[in-house]
């Protein structure tokens, strides 16, 4: 079981609280898990990434593991941490203000 | 007794403020969709419960929001905007080709006919179509590929598709405009497209006579004399007897003809409402003083509208969607301002009073007259 966090306003865009939990067949990677997250919440479709490239949305990070993973291959594999379920995927959107 | 509905979309949120005929109290509820951008968000002609919002982000894009409530609840609809075919290429503000981004949905424009069907106009320029109730869209490429889109060129708010205006007459016709490309027509339900802008002129492009490149602000028509237009350009207040076959200058009087929302009575297709603006780099009411100006006259001879709004210390805007009127007998006039007040006026303009007066910054204002 993957779980990521979401930024609140996709928690609220999805209808969720906390963390979401999505099983997610075969290796773990990006790819993998954003698939699963879109599938199970297709409202976020596009949130995240482009609809037509996959591209993640600039103003987002993908955090696990102490580690900023946003500029890995989508394909790479997620530290084993996230594939076994021990450390959520951080979905983080860019901090911005005055 | 009959019910208006105010559709208010700001820059964090979307407000619905209701109140009945008399228009003297009213309920505000939201925000909904705390901290988004509401560009836009309108009702069906058909069903005035099923409204359609745009919401979009920064950070997370667009999302098409639908409520088959009156805007009590909502559920996300479709918002995959893909360009048919090859994107190509607009000019950028510098001259240089550009490719044709998607970046939001500026304008709703339900269906006359049917509640599941809307259009959107988009940034960058396109104009999209759903007969699915927004769950599925598909653009109507003929506009962008008019063989003048290579040199539609972004106004300050980038190039957006900000105005749809259905012909009640004939379902074929369609009415938009683009910052900084000018106004459009079809006759044939979007397939062709043709430019309606001769007669405009604007000093800010090289030939003032020009097919294409005027910065169009918002278009007015109202639903009993379809061919009468009227046009809140960058600077000029224009008229067009024709469906924009041509058009004259109809600013006259008006102390600053620069502005953005422009809209028609209900009840007098001659009398119209704008906001004059004092420039395109102050924009805020000259001296201060928010004044609506009215004509009568369908142009050319205009009042201050002045009771009720501040004459003094205003330095707000009103955004070009930020205009509406409803239908009730004594015409309802309403106008939101980039400082989150709501304005309302209950006799056609003569009077006005804030519904609200602190929401974030309102970028549109639409209105419904229930039964």
């Amino acid at each position: 079981m993957i779980r990521v966090e979401l930024p609140a306003h996709l928690r609220t865009l999805a209808g969720v609280k906390g963390e979401v939990t999505l099983d997610v067949a075969g290796q773990v990677t990006l790819r993998a898990v954003l698939d699963a997250l879109e599938e199970k919440y297709p409202m976020l479709q596009g949130t995240i990434r482009d609809h037509v490239t996959l591209k993640r949305r600039a103003f987002l990070r993908f955090f696990a593991c102490e580690e900023d993973l946003s500029h890995e291959s989508p394909d790479a594999l997620l530290p084993d941490a996230v594939a076994s379920g021990k450390d959520p995927l951080l979905v983080i959107g860019a901090v911005a203000g005055g | 007794m009959s019910k208006v509905r105010l559709l208010v979309g700001t820059r964090k949120g979307a407000f619905v403020l209701t109140s009945d005929g008399k228009r003297e109290n009213w309920d505000v509820s939201g925000p909904h969709f705390a901290g988004w951008e509401i560009y836009h968000l309108k009702g069906s002609p058909v069903d005035p419960n099923r409204l359609y919002a745009s919401q979009s982000s920064g950070w997370f894009g667009q999302v098409i929001q639908r409520s088959n409530n009156g805007g009590v609840t909502w559920e996300p609809a479709g918002n995959k905007f893909v360009y048919d075919g090859v994107a190509g290429t607009h000019q950028w503000y510098d001259g240089t080709p550009h490719p044709w981004e998607f970046k939001r949905v500026w304008h709703l424009e339900p269906s006359l006919s049917d509640a599941d069907e809307v259009y959107a106009g988009v940034e960058d320029a396109a104009l999209f179509r759903s007969a699915d109730g927004g769950q599925n869209w598909e653009e109507l490429s003929g506009l962008r590929k008019h063989g003048s889109g290579p040199h539609w060129q972004p106004g300050a708010g980038g190039m957006c598709l900000h105005t749809v205006i259905l012909d009640p007459s004939d379902p074929k016709r369609i009415f938009i405009a683009i910052s900084a490309a000018g106004a459009f027509r079809t006759d044939d339900g979007g397939k062709s497209w043709k430019p309606i802008n001769k007669g405009l002129r604007s000093a800010q492009i090289p030939d003032q006579d020009a097919e294409v490149g005027h910065c169009v602000h918002h278009i007015a028509m109202h639903p009993s004399r379809p061919d009468v237009l009227f046009m809140q350009k960058h600077w000029d207040v224009m008229r067009s007897d024709n469906a924009g076959d041509s058009w004259q200058e109809v600013s006259g009087n008006l102390p600053t003809d620069f502005g953005f929302a422009i809209d028609v009575h209900a009840h007098e297709p001659e009398t119209i409402f704008v906001v004059p603006i004092k420039s395109d780099s102050e924009h805020y009411p000259l001296d201060g003083k928010l004044r609506v100006y009215r004509s009568k006259s369908g142009g050319n001879e205009w009042e201050a509208l002045t009771k009720g709004l501040p004459q003094k210390d205003c330095y707000v805007n009103v955004l070009r969607d930020a205009m509406a009127v409803d239908t009730l007998d004594t015409c309802g006039v309403y106008f939101g301002t980039t400082g989150g007040q709501v304005y309302g006026s209950s006799d056609g303009g003569d009077s006005w009073a804030p519904i609200v007066r602190d929401l974030p910054g309102v970028l549109s204002v639409e209105v419904q007259t229930l039964a």
